[in-house]
């Protein structure tokens, strides 16, 4: 069975460009336009690996780590946080609430199925 | 994979779009003295998602103008720098040039590098400005993927490496718990293989390794090279600058001193750690983390248990509620398969409509549930076509959005002081309605600013207050909505308007009613401005207005008292694919007359019926005399009954003017599906589109107002 993803960002072409890169890579797609969105769509399918943006509306990427991380079912789910912001602030906050790595934008599809190959295969 | 990209395109340009929007609302409300948190972190977010965008399309110049502006935002939301007008304005400037760099990929025009370079400049100033150090150089933009931010955060004291070929110096410190001697050397090696290695462990400590190390290397080959072996956790590598390297060592060393303690193989604790790679990284310790070839038996352990919750977290989530309501979300859809929605449910629409009217010829006794059938298959149309229309709805505040900025640029070049207010910004009408409203309703609060509200001197001695206000309102009105604009400006001056129509040479007599004088302004070349300003007042704009109201299927009023200010407003159809219509017969066709142009349908005696000079016919209607026009001869149809007094009249209203449409008689009111008779066929004199009603038939709908004004026309 395909692994599923759900990709978190506000930004539709952003999001939109995640999930076209995964799906042609074979992978499910959830796509969630901020955490709030993102906590609802992870409490209702299995997913086996969350990238979130961090700097979102409503309910940021941080937060949204946290929460998951409260979740029985997300303890171990690897959640990688794909942001712009590459000070070592932001990740050590990122890591503090549960991330399990980063990925700065702007990315390129080939990395981003690389990364996500090395952590889900 | 960059042709794949192209696609996306498309949505990152409608989102830049709507977030700069957004960026321009919220600076525009941003109150200088008191900024709302919510709003500055709004606005930042807006750059931000922009220059993510920006940045995975490639598209530099956008990337660096956002930069800096959010360079600058965050030092306003993190306090460290106070908000003041000229950074709204330099905002305000910078969301024009992204505006214009947008629109330069887009292929809709070439953006201004010296303009852009001028914002950057400025904002540039505005940011060095704060007390605190500066933060990093606007030229950074695109370097995120650069070393520096590379490193894996555990490594938390270090200084980005330079990525020269230059003599690096290094403290490296961690830990030998768990390191094998063996290893050790094997490290030691390596290292040296590096550089100049010299080990400045302290004689005392038993379980930390200290080494300096001086290398053509960079961090990160350094770090590569350690990491393998030690727990990254407890690995610090800081760079320091070669002449003071010696003195930090050593500080180090004073702090500690004990003897280093050599432990059994045992490497559980070198936990798997990605040696850095462009772009990303992963914390060694974190839930789910990747496992590099040799793994530990703790990660195999934690992605067992791994295994184990994602068994357990199907289960559980196969048990889970549907918890939380869904929130508004939403998708975006291209206009074209809502239209084409639209159409299909038109046809629906019209079939249904076909099969009811052959379904009514069955006796609904014997066929009860044939008929009881077809009535919930109307009510399913009728609801799905509602909803489907009401995709295409969209609030107004999508076009009212656009004027404060407007009113603050117009005010401040007429030294005028106007507060725009907006009222009804959640009114939803057609998409197709909205983007057609934005230009005329742009002159008209232009004008209200121009030629409406006085100046501050004049107001106060008029006794009012010095700041004048317009006020944008929208709301519905049966199936209408009415868009006005309103302000508490110097109002329309009779006498003026009628001196300067009379100059030139329009008919015009002072025994007109306001309304009448009114509507003057109209007119083609028609301004009233004393002086000609580049605002307005070169008396194109309010004919343009009215003509493309009119060509909506709407209609304008104005309003006005001297002194106390003016209202325009405008009524237009809810939607531009469906139209209310009133079914008339004539012979044995059937045309659509929209509703909103009916006053009322009578049946006059034939002593109501008046001919005068020749052919023209009035019918006199409440003491008015109204131009009869009669369907079957502008058709030229062979119609059942030839004497007004034997058929029906439906007394019409366009632009202020009334007439008598002649017809056999009345069929009925429909909701009919407007189709393009100029798409299909082509363009035809008094009709201003086709419907298919329900037999079938094709029915063309009235272009009443053409109608009325040419009833107009002969009577004078």
């Amino acid at each position: 069975m395909a692994k599923t993803i759900l990709a978190v960002d506000d930004s539709a072409s952003i999001r939109q460009m995640v999930a076209f890169t995964l799906k042609g890579a074979g992978y499910e797609v959830i796509q969630a336009v901020d955490g709030e969105d993102a906590l609802e769509k992870a409490n209702k399918h299995t997913v086996n690996l969350v990238l979130t943006d961090i700097n979102m509306p409503r309910m940021d990427g941080l937060k949204l780590l946290e929460l998951l991380r409260k979740l029985s079912n997300y303890k171990t789910v690897p959640i990688l946080m794909l942001t712009t912001e590459s000070g070592d602030d932001i990740k050590a906050k990122g890591r503090a609430a549960g991330a399990t790595g980063w990925l700065v934008k702007p990315f390129d599809p080939k990395r981003l199925l690389e990364v996500i190959a090395k952590v889900i295969g | 994979m960059s042709n794949d990209l192209e696609q996306f395109y498309e949505i990152f340009f409608e989102e830049s779009s709507e977030l700069l929007a957004d960026m321009e609302a919220c600076l525009l409300r941003l109150d200088v003295n008191s900024p709302d948190l919510e709003d500055l972190n709004a606005i930042f977010r807006a750059a931000h998602s922009i220059k993510g965008g920006a940045g995975t399309f490639g598209f530099t110049d956008m990337t660096e103008t956002t930069h800096m502006l959010e360079t600058l935002l965050d030092k306003l939301r993190k306090g460290e720098l106070e908000v003041r007008s000229e950074m709204v304005d330099a905002f305000l400037k910078a969301g024009d040039v992204i505006k214009h760099q947008l629109a330069g990929h887009r292929g809709e025009g070439e953006a201004d590098p010296a303009e852009a370079a001028a914002v950057l400049e400025e904002l540039k100033k505005l940011s060095d400005e704060t007390q605190a150090p500066p933060k990093q150089e606007p030229s950074n933009v695109q370097t995120q993927t650069d070393a520096p931010q590379e490193k894996p955060p555990v490594v938390t004291n270090s200084v980005p490496a330079p990525e020269t070929l230059a003599k690096n110096s290094y403290c490296i410190e961690f830990s030998k718990f768990g390191l094998t001697d063996a290893a050790l050397d094997n490290l030691h090696n390596n290292l040296k293989s590096l550089g100049s290695l010299q080990d400045k462990t302290a004689s005392g400590e038993h379980d930390v390794c200290k080494l300096f190390l001086a290398t053509d290397k960079s961090e990160e080959d350094v770090w590569e090279t350690l990491a393998f072996v030690v727990d990254p956790e407890k690995l610090k590598i800081e760079s320091v600058a070669a002449n003071n390297a010696e003195d930090k060592v050593s500080q180090i060393q004073a702090k500690n001193n004990s003897e280093s303690v050599i432990h059994d193989e045992d490497e559980e604790m070198s936990l798997d750690k990605m040696p850095p790679a462009p772009g990303y990284g992963f914390f060694p310790d974190a839930p789910a983390a990747p496992r590099e070839d040799g793994s530990s038996d703790l990660v195999a352990k934690s992605s067992n248990q791994n295994a184990d919750q994602r068994q357990a977290a199907k289960s559980s989530a196969k048990a889970a509620p549907a918890a939380a309501s869904s929130e508004a979300s939403s998708i975006r859809v291209s206009i074209e398969k809502v239209d084409q929605m639209i159409n299909l449910v038109g046809e629906l629409v019209i079939t249904q409509a076909m099969l009811a009217q052959t379904a009514s010829q069955f006796d609904p006794v014997v066929f009860e549930k044939l008929h009881s059938g077809m009535s919930q298959l109307e009510r399913n149309t009728r609801d799905l076509q509602e909803s489907v229309m009401s995709i295409r709805m969209m609030p107004i505040s999508f076009v009212f959005s656009r004027y404060p900025r407007v009113v603050r640029d117009l005010a401040s070049k007429l030294n005028k002081r106007v507060e725009l207010k907006t009222v009804g910004e959640n009114t939803e009408l057609d998409k197709g309605l909205i983007e057609k409203i934005a230009d005329p309703l742009t002159h008209l609060v232009r004008n209200s600013l121009d030629h409406g509200v006085e100046t501050p001197e004049k107001r106060i001695a008029a006794g009012k207050p010095a700041q004048g206000t317009i006020t944008l309102r929208a709301f519905h009105q049966g199936g209408s909505i009415v868009i006005e604009v309103s302000d508490d400006g110097a109002g329309l001056n009779r006498a003026k308007i009628l001196a300067k129509a009379r100059e030139r040479g329009l008919p015009v007599h002072d025994g007109m009613t306001d309304q009448e004088v009114w509507l003057l302004i109209f007119e083609a070349g028609f301004s009233t401005a004393d002086a000609v300003t580049d605002v307005s007042g070169r008396g194109v704009g309010m004919d343009v207005v009215k003509r493309n109201i009119q060509s909506l299927g709407g209609r304008i009023d104005i309003e006005s008292s001297f002194g106390v200010g003016t209202r325009i407003s405008i009524r237009l159809p809810l939607t531009l694919a469906i139209l209310d219509g009133l079914s008339v017969a004539v012979g044995d066709q059937m045309f659509i007359v929209p509703l909103n142009y009916i006053i009322e349908s009578l049946q006059p005696t034939s002593a109501d019926i008046k001919t005068v000079s020749g052919n023209g016919r009035v019918v006199q209607v409440r003491g008015e005399y109204l131009p009869v026009i009669a369907l079957h001869e502008i058709f030229n149809l062979k119609p059942n009954v030839t004497s007004v007094h034997e058929g029906i009249l439906v007394i019409l209203e366009a632009e202020g003017h009334k007439s008598a449409l002649f017809v056999d008689d009345l069929v009925g009111q429909h909701q009919v599906v407007i189709k393009s008779l100029e798409t299909n066929y082509r363009r035809v004199k008094g009709v201003s589109g086709a419907t298919i009603m329900g037999d079938g038939k094709v029915a063309l709908i009235l272009d009443t107002a053409a109608l009325v004004m040419a009833s107009q026309q002969e009577m004078v």
